[in-house]
């Protein structure tokens, strides 16, 4: 995509500060206020000892008085969450592999080998994308549980990519098509077979659209739940989302301190990790909606 | 010419039916297609067509059904729950995707014009996005807590209420809490797309509009949204399917309570299917959610993208 540089707005100098102010960063700063204070709360929560979290007229509940580790430490060492985020951590990783290097073929067959019928596969993944899980998680309990992956990762690794590869697939679609063709012929004629082609040309050309595809498959299957959920019975098998919701609350006590704890610490990796590619992360996001 | 290329032929080796099928596009297509097909073909359409033969059967947890075609239908036509759901449902995608889109293209209007900081603000925006649901679910869970309400603690310091809202405990609050909590996750996802299409629009428009004397709203209406109205549809349909079917929100906040009010037919046939054990009664309600998902895809899709050929775009 061409990005126009920032002259859109060519007689901005002429505006006084006073009422850029009320027409740009007041409304900007509200809707940053209300979309950053939830994380805020939470973070405030995770560091709140008991005493204070539930008395508001002793201390001012927007601030800590004593900053405590103990919800940290009671999450760490009283619960399985150590498990939780190391079942989180293998279940991603392998399952964005498993989908990048699904995606990559199919995206190249579909674009490049251009075979009898590509166009309607192409059409059919995209398709395929437009599936939501929650109509999907029944019938796939059903065929998990046949399978004999219940209660396992290996149920997770194996049905995530049905979200992953028709949206990797989608996007690296649009970056193989940069790709000038004849770079690919030069390499026929020099007598590159097409795998060569495709590892030695193809791929790192578009390295940044894998990178993308990578990240933002990374997120997607960090944050899934509702197969997560279905699929995995016991304690020590769970995912982050699926443990924190189920397991730190025992009938009607909750523990606030705790749970915070789990959605900051179980919400930091992703977040770190895009912080280090928010590009990567927004050309993904809305690669995907563009074509 | 022949006669000349003739000793060059000789030397060609003949080559194996193996060699040469792999340089047949289709043979070497469908061997690249392989495992992106099989997965999608066992855990995709495999379980979709599954689903619609157990909705049309009795199974339950752990056992075989047996086909008892629409009856599935008939007890959810008469199911006032079921009704409750569908009610919801409609509720909370119409209420909550016209206020994503209204504060999302606001949103997006204002991170296009100059501002310092550009790219980290825009960052910071798509965070509710980036953080998993469940997680920052668990955050508006304790924010609409019914004693410990951070918002309720405010407005009463601020005199403009005399006690705590019951948030979750009374059915109209519950439906405007989770929708305002789907309204927040879903904001970015809009604004950032909808930014990424308005910086493709040409400055030069707006020069000349200017020069021709439109006013800030004219512009508006006659360059921005013309020029935008492709990818609002994308945007907005992509919308309305993740907040129809949106399942984290409502199993985290409320588990559909109180008493069904916010049961979306998700989370009602999660209920039904898997804590209740009736795998064909949950999966006839996923089922009776696709019309509605196609509809609701059409409409938006068709309905903004009407003026998409003013512009003399592709297709």
């Amino acid at each position: 995509m061409s990005t126009v540089d920032d002259q859109s707005v060519g007689m901005d100098y002429l505006e006084s500060f006073p009422r850029k102010f009320l027409r740009v960063y007041l409304p900007l700063g509200l809707i940053i206020f209300f979309l950053l204070f939830p994380f805020y709360w939470m973070a405030v929560t995770t560091f709140k000892p008991d005493a204070e979290m539930y008395d508001y007229e002793k201390y001012n509940p927007f601030l800590i008085a004593h900053p405590t580790l103990e919800h940290v430490k009671k999450l760490f060492f009283d619960t399985d969450y150590p498990l939780w985020m190391w079942n989180t951590v293998i279940v991603s990783v392998s399952s964005t592999f498993i989908s990048l290097f699904a995606s990559v073929c199919a995206a190249y067959a579909i674009e490049r080998l251009r075979y009898k019928g590509s166009r309607y596969v192409g059409l059919a993944i995209f398709l395929g994308y437009l599936v939501p899980p929650s109509i999907l998680f029944i019938p796939l309990a059903a065929i998990v549980f046949q399978l004999g992956l219940f209660d396992g990762n290996l149920a997770l690794i194996l049905t995530y990519p049905t979200f992953l590869i028709p949206f990797c697939t989608w996007l690296l679609m649009g970056y193989f098509r940069t790709i000038p063709y004849e770079l690919e012929e030069c390499a026929l004629i020099d007598g590159a077979t097409r795998l060569q082609i495709l590892t030695k040309i193809t791929l790192p050309l578009s390295l940044p659209g894998v990178i993308s595809a990578g990240i933002f498959a990374f997120t997607l299957s960090w944050n899934e739940f509702i197969y997560a959920l279905t699929f995995i019975s016991s304690s020590e098998n769970k995912t982050i989302p699926v443990g924190a919701i189920t397991e730190l609350v025992n009938g009607d006590v909750y523990h606030w301190g705790a749970l915070m704890a789990a959605a900051l610490t179980g919400s930091v990796p992703v977040v770190i990790l895009y912080s280090f590619f928010v590009e990567y992360y927004v050309s993904a996001m809305t690669g995907a909606v563009k074509e | 010419m022949a006669v000349i290329a003739e000793p060059v032929a000789a030397h060609v080796k003949p080559r194996s039916l193996w060699s040469r099928a792999f340089e047949s596009r289709n043979f070497l297509g469908a061997m690249f297609m392989v495992p992106a097909i099989a997965i999608l073909i066992l855990f995709l359409a495999y379980p979709l067509a599954l689903g619609f033969w157990l909705g049309m059967t009795d199974t339950k947890i752990g056992g075989v059904g047996r086909y008892i075609g629409f009856q599935n239908f008939v007890s959810l036509s008469k199911d006032s729950v079921f009704w409750l759901s569908v009610f919801n449902t409609i509720f909370y995608t119409v209420f909550a995707s016209i206020v994503k889109f209204a504060i999302g293209l606001y949103l997006a209007l204002l991170l296009n014009e100059r501002l310092p900081f550009k790219s980290m603000v825009r960052a910071i925006v798509l965070l509710p996005f980036v953080v998993p649901t469940v997680l920052s679910a668990i955050a508006f869970w304790w924010i609409y807590d019914s004693q410990f309400s951070i918002v309720s603690w405010v407005l009463i310091k601020a005199g403009l209420l005399s006690r705590y809202i019951d948030f979750l405990g009374d059915p109209w609050n519950a439906r405007w809490s989770v929708v305002i909590a789907n309204i927040w996750r879903g904001v970015p996802f809009v604004a950032i797309t909808l930014l990424a299409g308005l910086q493709t629009i040409s400055p030069s428009l707006y020069e000349a509009a200017n020069l021709d004397g439109a006013t800030n709203l004219q512009r508006f209406r006659h360059i921005t949204l013309p020029m935008l109205s492709p990818i609002i549809a994308v945007v907005m349909t992509f919308s309305v399917l993740m907040t129809f079917t949106d399942f984290q929100l409502i199993y985290t906040i409320t588990r559909g309570g109180p008493i069904n009010a916010t049961h979306l037919m998700a989370t009602l046939s999660f209920q039904r299917a898997i804590t209740g054990g009736n795998l064909g009664e949950g999966a006839a309600i996923s089922n009776a959610m696709i019309p509605f998902l196609v509809a609701a895809i059409l409409l938006s899709f068709f309905g903004l993208q009407r003026s998409r050929w003013q512009q003399g775009g592709r297709d």
